[in-house]
């Protein structure tokens, strides 16, 4: 028996069309008003739920995100649009300060959102370098916390575009610390280097050396060891 | 018995307590903001300790299966502090977010004009956004403390029913009721008020608009005073229906009010797993974890 209080919080079956209606009114607002993205992204979660995007594969919405992730990326994606294409420095100072205001999932939204504007392609080129700027500076900050939902957000297609090769390798072999699926990395096969694999083969000796056991994920690093718990 | 503290410091608290709390029962609790138990010095290191309420003490709370929720304000004793005063103007952004259920702790420490106006001003926050209130009663003077309390709450038109009034004892319960509010409870070991003399508070006033909290921070302070206070008024002869509204439902009903409780199970979440996700778990790669 779930409780919430809140009657479109529920988790079966993703976004309700309350929530679906509350986005586009949102998104259309951010349009008229970019400033009203603040109040969206803290209400977002309220509107449209929490529920993971993909419950089969990722029960815990860490992985793939959540219904509210993909909402406020949309928004994202809406200021983005709003600001126009001579925008990136004001849509640069607005993520900067969604993400420094923002609780939790307000900057995974601020993160997935970055992952929206590098999928459709809005981040290469001169018109960007305030945003990427921004967002190498966000991702770094998300990388540095312990909470595996900020870490998985921060690995997607942004960072697999703009992050330098060192702080993506911490980046993966952080996420396999913190036992999370290294299917939350956009691109590991593209970026996955023999240093990376280093870091991981020495991860998994040290492992074996405590009595530990060595995460399967180690094995997409390193193909060559051996992993779960040896006798 | 399901267990809602209303009242509890986590950032004072060690893992091992939310591992107790979990086996005693609680699923779900709100952690006011207050001092660090020295003086803060400026604006931004009031930010961040909000922000750790709503960030990362949420989360570790949610490795160990519990529901945090967070009041947010300046506190009594620091609306003395010069330093301190600007935060009053950060404040209403907060109260947008998920999880504040409530204005709170506001009220009085020494009862200074200063308090006078940082409490009046909050108040008055809380009825901008449409939120309850947790107030604090001061521990010294604490009679007229309360009764000052209740004349500023009149004064703001902040209705009684969203007003919790906490640190309550024999002296001042039937000020709060009578006043319209709820009463708050905060069971100590030996200090304050113990689970004995709730359980006296309870025969002798009912359990309409009770609410018993353990207040556990960095002091000597126990976070299982809840349920000891659940047993104790078993023994002395209430139900278990009693129990459920005096440690459930009462504080659901008031933290209710703020549209922006969150009550479902955690998910994921396994009582007794380790709080790494996967890495243990047999070296398979699947995605296991809680999110906040």
């Amino acid at each position: 028996m779930t409780e919430t209080t809140r009657p479109d919080a529920r988790p079966a079956d993703g976004a309700t069309s309350d929530g679906e209606r509350w986005l586009a009114e949102a998104r259309a607002a951010v349009g008229q008003d970019p400033a009203s993205v603040s109040r969206a992204f803290a209400l977002a979660g309220r509107k449209v739920g929490r529920a993971p995007l993909r419950p089969d594969v990722d029960p815990a919405g860490i992985v793939h995100g959540t219904v509210d992730d993909a909402a406020r990326a949309a928004l994202v994606v809406a200021l983005a649009d709003a600001l126009g294409a001579d925008g990136d420095a004001a849509l640069g100072a607005r993520l900067a300060d969604l993400y420094q205001h923002g609780d939790t999932a307000e900057r995974r939204g601020v993160l997935r959102g970055l992952d929206a504007l590098a999928e459709r392609g809005s981040l290469a080129g001169e018109g960007a370098t305030s945003v990427v700027a921004v967002g190498r500076d966000l991702a770094a900050d998300a990388l540095r916390t312990n909470d595996q939902s900020l870490v998985a957000a921060a690995v997607g297609p942004f960072a697999a575009a703009h992050l330098d090769q060192h702080a993506w390798r911490h980046a993966v072999l952080k996420l396999v610390f913190m036992g999370v699926s290294l299917d939350a990395v956009a691109g590991l096969d593209d970026r996955a280097d023999d240093e990376l694999a280093r870091m991981a083969r020495d991860f998994a000796a040290e492992r074996r050396a405590a009595g530990r056991v060595v995460p399967d994920d180690v094995a997409r690093l390193a193909p060559d060891v051996t992993t779960g718990r040896t006798a | 018995m399901r267990i809602f503290d209303p009242h509890i410091h986590m950032t004072s608290r060690t893992t091992d307590d939310y591992e107790a709390l979990y086996a005693a029962g609680v699923r779900a609790l709100v952690e006011p903001a207050f001092w660090l138990g020295q003086p803060r010095t400026n604006v931004g290191s009031f930010l961040d300790y909000f922000d750790s309420l709503l960030g990362w003490e949420r989360f570790r709370a949610a490795q160990f299966g519990i529901r945090h929720h967070a009041t947010i304000a300046l506190n009594p004793k620091e609306a003395n502090d010069a330093r301190c005063r600007e935060v009053l103007d950060e404040i209403p952004r907060y109260l947008l977010k998920d999880g504040v259920v409530a204005v709170g702790e506001v009220g009085y420490d020494s009862m200074t004009p200063e308090e006078d106006e940082v409490f009046a001003r909050q108040l008055q926050m809380a009825r901008d956004v449409d939120l309850p209130v947790l107030v604090h009663t001061p521990h010294r003077d604490k009679l007229a403390g309360t009764r000052r309390t209740l004349d500023v709450v009149r004064e703001s038109g902040v209705p009684s029913e969203h007003v919790l009034v906490d640190h309550l004892n024999e002296t001042n319960v039937t000020l709060v009721l009578d006043a319209g509010a709820w009463a708050g409870f905060s069971i100590y070991p030996d200090t304050k008020m113990d689970e004995d003399r709730m359980v006296a508070i309870l025969q002798e006033h009912g359990t309409d608009r009770m609410i018993v909290n353990s207040a556990a921070d960095w002091g000597r302070s126990d976070p299982l005073k809840t349920l000891k206070t659940g047993r104790a008024m078993l023994a002395a002869g209430f139900t278990d229906d009693d129990v459920d509204k005096v440690l459930w439902r009462n504080p659901v009903e008031f933290y209710g009010q703020s549209g922006n409780l969150v009550l479902d199970p955690v998910p994921g979440f396994v009582e007794g797993d380790l709080p790494t996700p996967g890495v243990e778990f047999e070296g398979s790669s699947v995605l296991r974890g809680v999110r906040a």
